[in-house]
């Protein structure tokens, strides 16, 4: 019955076949633009695509963090990419654009916006085409990036969106702060 | 279709009971004592009943012995979820006019081919 | 078919532990030498339905413990056995193990054999101890086949097949039996042969049609195992005279009589209808195991969130799980009127929009009111769903009381009123260990020792009285004791020797008894293994402050004490004053606003480390700027512009300086941490009615941030 099925599909996922089937197919990525720069995202990871609005903010949050917005009932939490990734902040404009994004934890899907300058286009990347990121001693976090990709105008960055919506350095932030009173006291 | 009252007051156990004639494609009521079997028994024509004997208010037995004594019900199989532990039990089930009995502890599949058994 | 039977896991978990609760109640109901019948039977149904379930979906430590357990009770229930208390104690704590064990597995955590080992072995002791003689060895007996079986040798060439004697009872067919069905049976083994004896058959006049005058001798052509014909025969063999014989065929053939086979016409067709199911009793011994397997495969437990406040034991929550609830059927009519209501206002607000006009605007104003009134109820309503009777909290105390007293060497008497007063689920969760805390307090050094009870002019058996009821959008709860009450003096002694008051403070006796709440406050002359372990009562009004509650005390020496739980009834909804600080617009909880009020520049006063102080009456009052905590850029230049928020958390006041008071509204509260993080002096968020997310204020939280910055500014200042 169930067994004999639950058997062979991790088999089949071994097989070569399989990596074939998926390999013509791709992955498809949402590409934005941050300072004249072209990101990719998995766009299995994007809910929504908005226009910018203005958040609530979130008492002595990091500054990256814009505040929180109500999306269908539900508390989202803003956060600017730039300021994320220690790039020049710039106003909202019109094309300003919050992509809402989702990541499982445990089971349980967390949603998070993040604010960018533009959304461009959606490309097909063949996950082979992916190359391990360099260490980058730039201004990027090496957990924000999985890897780059060559496509004809370039070289594109391939975003970790797990790393982007990690909440440690949120949490770090918001420790430090409770700490450094503790100890003055 | 065929129509079964599954009789149990543990709701897993019944809900299990359930779930799986339903999956076979069977009609199934549900009650948690005898007295609701009783009353639903009377309200509706079941095919095959299905009870557990310990249940509080009225038990197995006693659901057996007033099935029985309802003319639409003196020929409709009974069965009775018990135990091993409880022998003297089915014995007692049997006096009361039970068809026969399922022992506890079973699987779906098992429950599936005794209810075929006792229809025609 | 494959049926996933983990999907009734969780009502098995719930049902038990109900179960549980039922048998505890139950035993400690029992007395000594009693012989309650309905109480010993509804013990041994709730133990009874756990092993049949847990042995249904494989829990087997479970069940083979239930089943000893199981066996105990039968024999106290059918008066083999005396219950007697050292059987009783075995009991409880059978059911406690019991619990232990389903805990864990719900948890999908595996069952050390330590959990339970010990009891176990004492229960089977007990159990082979006495009154065991009969029951245990009996069943085997029963399950023996009494049917007789020849077995004849049979040629080397010759093929072997039973010859079965069946000669059921007249009265047969009132069992649902139908021999038939046996017939139908049998040829799925292999090939029949029946002859049908009808000496019995009375004249037509003299037949009863419900009655079997008619008796049948069979040849199975098929050389099955003898369990395997037994089988057929299960349910009948009781009422019936059954012979079996292991014959060659010809010799059966010969014995019957008939050397050509006669097939009973019925059974042929039946039996080739019957075909595509030959294996499926044969199989199942197969399927067993296969199911077992199935359901060791069990998915990753989600972690639960918690929407309600913050900082609460993880471990409670996790334990109770992705839980369900139980609703009474009324709730849900009560649910589905006020939905229908809703429709019909819907459709006629829908109708009015369809072409408007401004004759229409009063009909409008009175579609929407009743619209609002549609949604409040409705609000109400799904509200009560998740209420609970708080007996589900109280029902633990009289065991609690009963091993305490026994520890203690005291003598008390539980009472429990209110018990079907009913409270949010969360609120109930949260609200049991500090219920328990306080009532060991009580035992511990409210209730006298019985002999200075006695001295005292009092019976030697103390009381307790647990009382719950609504009061406002409240539930009280009271925890009553008739002891030597609060020693007020000593009280204020300790507070002073501890720091806790000055030593010139003027403080009313009731204010003095409340101070045991403060933090590093203890009463009792030693920490006892009870009620102390270092948590304080301190402890206790946390928790039960985090759950937007209070508790305080009142005492009459030598009377005893009342300790008063005020909780609202839900965490979900939170009636607030809504403020606005900037741009920004902030909730702060109704429950903690003492008072608001315009301020007068000369009415603050600056003290020692930059702090500025209100004076409210009696009371100094540190101002909090929620613009500088919180870093947003204020409206108010001066005080005379600002609004300041009284608020009180804990016992500390604090005034927070706004720039507006807005309106008052219910607001339904969402966690930040589902997506974020929480945040202190942060205690949630809720959607405004435009759409807008405001943040609601913790109060406690705040005002613990802001000491520390105090201390912090005291600290630049030394």
């Amino acid at each position: 019955m169930n067994d004999v099925a639950s058997d062979t599909i991790p088999y089949i996922g071994e097989d070569d076949t399989y990596h074939d089937i998926n390999e013509t197919i791709g992955k498809q990525f949402l590409t934005v633009s941050l300072q004249g720069e072209t990101y990719c995202i998995d766009i299995l990871s994007v809910n929504e695509i908005r226009g910018w609005q203005t958040p609530t903010m979130l008492p002595n949050a990091p500054e990256y963090v814009k505040g929180v917005i109500n999306i269908r009932g539900n508390i989202v939490p803003i956060i600017d990419l730039r300021q994320r990734f220690n790039m020049e902040f710039q106003e909202y404009n019109e094309t300003t654009v919050v992509i809402v994004l989702s990541v499982e934890e445990a089971g349980i899907s967390r949603v998070m916006g993040v604010v960018v300058d533009a959304v461009s286009d959606v490309l097909n990347i063949d996950e082979s085409e992916i190359k391990d990121a360099p260490d980058m001693s730039g201004s990027i976090d090496a957990s924000f990036v999985m890897g780059l990709c060559n496509v004809d105008d370039g070289v594109v960055v391939i975003l970790d969106v797990e790393g982007l919506l990690a909440l440690s350095d949120i949490r770090k932030h918001y420790g430090a702060e409770e700490r450094s009173e503790e100890s003055v006291s | 279709m065929t129509k079964i009252l599954a009789v149990d007051d543990s709701s897993s156990m019944r809900q299990m009971v359930a779930f799986t004639l339903k999956s076979a494609s069977y009609d199934v009521d549900e009650a948690a004592d005898g007295k609701q079997a009783l009353g639903l028994a009377q309200a509706n024509k079941y095919d095959v009943v299905i009870s557990d004997v310990n249940m509080p208010v009225m038990d197995g037995i006693e659901l057996v012995t007033q099935l029985r004594q309802l003319p639409a019900y003196k020929f409709t199989p009974i069965l009775m979820l018990t135990t091993e532990s409880t022998a003297d039990k089915k014995m007692a089930g049997k006096k009361a006019g039970a068809t026969g009995w399922i022992v506890k502890p079973f699987n779906p599949e098992q429950l599936i081919s005794t209810v075929q058994k006792v229809l025609r | 078919m494959s049926i996933d039977l983990s999907q009734f896991h969780q009502v098995f978990f719930e049902e038990s532990f109900e179960g549980l609760e039922i048998m505890e109640q139950g035993l400690l109901g029992l007395s000594p030498g009693e012989t309650d019948n309905e109480t010993i039977n509804s013990i041994f149904r709730a133990a009874h339905s756990i092993k049949g379930g847990s042995a249904t979906f494989k829990f087997e430590e479970v069940s083979s413990f239930t089943h000893i357990l199981e066996t105990l009770l039968d024999e106290m229930r059918n008066g083999e056995r005396e219950v007697t208390v050292e059987a009783v104690d075995l009991l409880l704590q059978s059911v406690d193990v019991l619990k232990d064990m389903l805990q864990l597995l719900q948890a999908h955590e595996p069952v050390p054999e330590s959990l339970y080992k010990e009891i176990s072995d004492a229960l089977e002791a007990m159990v082979s101890e006495e009154g065991a003689g009969e029951g245990n060895g009996e069943s085997a007996a029963v399950a023996e086949s009494s049917a007789s079986s020849n077995v004849v040798e049979a040629t080397d060439d010759e093929s072997m097949s039973w010859l079965i004697q069946f000669a059921p009872e007249s009265h047969i067919l009132r069992t649902g039996n139908e021999p038939s069905r046996m017939f139908k049976e049998l040829s799925l083994l292999g090939e029949i042969t029946v002859v049908c004896h009808h000496q019995k058959l009375p004249s037509l006049e003299e037949i009863e049609e419900e009655l079997c005058y008619l008796s049948w001798s069979i040849i199975l052509n098929a050389d099955v195992d003898l369990l395997q014909i037994e089988e057929v025969f299960e349910w009948v063999k009781d009422e019936s005279e059954l012979g079996y014989e292991h014959l060659p065929l010809s010799a059966a053939e010969e014995r019957l009589g008939t050397k050509a086979s006669v097939a009973v016409d019925e059974v042929a067709p039946a039996a080739a209808v019957e075909a595509t199911a030959p294996g499926s009793p044969a199989a199942t011994p197969e399927a067993a195991p296969a199911a077992d397997n199935r359901q060791l495969q069990v998915a990753p437990k989600k972690e639960v969130k918690d929407t309600a406040a913050a900082d609460k034991k993880p471990a409670k929550v996790a334990s109770t799980g992705s839980s369900s609830i139980r609703v009474g059927i009324d709730k849900v009519d009560s649910l589905i009127n006020l939905v229908g209501e809703l429709v019909i206002t819907q459709s006629m607000l829908g109708q009015m929009g369809d072409d408007f006009n401004l004759e229409k605007l009063e009909r409008l104003k009175e579609g929407l009111i009743q619209l609002e009134q549609n949604t409040r109820e409705l609000q109400e309503s799904v509200m009560r769903i998740r209420m609970l009777p708080i007996s589900f909290v109280f029902n633990r105390f009289p065991r609690m009381v009963r091993d305490l007293a026994k520890k203690l060497d005291k003598e008390v008497e539980l009472e429990l009123i209110g018990e079907g007063t009913e409270l949010d689920k969360t609120v109930m969760e949260q609200i049991g260990d500090p219920m328990v805390h306080l009532v060991r307090n009580s035992m511990d050094h409210g209730i006298e020792s019985p002999d200075k009870r006695e001295q005292a002019g009092k019976p030697r058996v103390g009381k307790v009285i647990l009382n719950a009821y609504h009061q406002g959008g409240n539930i009280v709860i009271e925890i009553t004791d008739d002891g030597a009450g609060i020693n007020a003096e000593k009280v204020k002694e300790k507070a002073i020797e501890r720091g806790v008051i000055d030593e010139k403070s003027e403080l009313t006796v009731e204010q003095i008894n409340n101070l045991i709440f403060e933090p590093g406050f203890s009463t009792a002359d030693t920490i006892s293994d009870v009620s102390g372990r270092g948590v304080g009562m301190d402890v206790v009004k946390r928790n039960i402050n985090s759950l937007g509650g209070s508790v305080e005390v009142s005492s009459t020496p030598g009377h005893g004490s009342t300790f008063s739980i005020r909780l609202p009834l839900t965490l979900a909804i939170l009636d607030g004053q809504v403020i606005r600080v900037g741009d920004q617009i902030f909730i702060v909880p109704l429950i903690s606003i003492v008072e608001s009020l315009q301020l007068k520049n000369q009415e603050i006063t600056k003290i020692v480390g930059n702090t500025e102080v209100y004076r409210l009456r009696e009371d100094h009052v540190p101002i909090v700027k929620i613009c500088e905590e919180f870093c947003i850029d204020a409206e108010f230049k001066s005080y005379d512009d600002a609004t300041v928020v009284v608020v009180e958390a804990e016992g500390v006041k604090v005034g927070l300086m706004v720039d507006e008071l807005l309106a008052q509204q219910q607001v339904v509260i969402k966690s930040l941490d589902t997506n974020f993080i929480s945040i202190d002096g942060i205690s949630g968020a809720t959607i405004l009615g435009d759409g807008r997310v405001a943040l609601i204020l913790d109060i406690g939280g705040m005002i613990k941030r802001v000491n520390l910055t105090k201390k912090s500014k005291k600290a630049y200042a030394a």
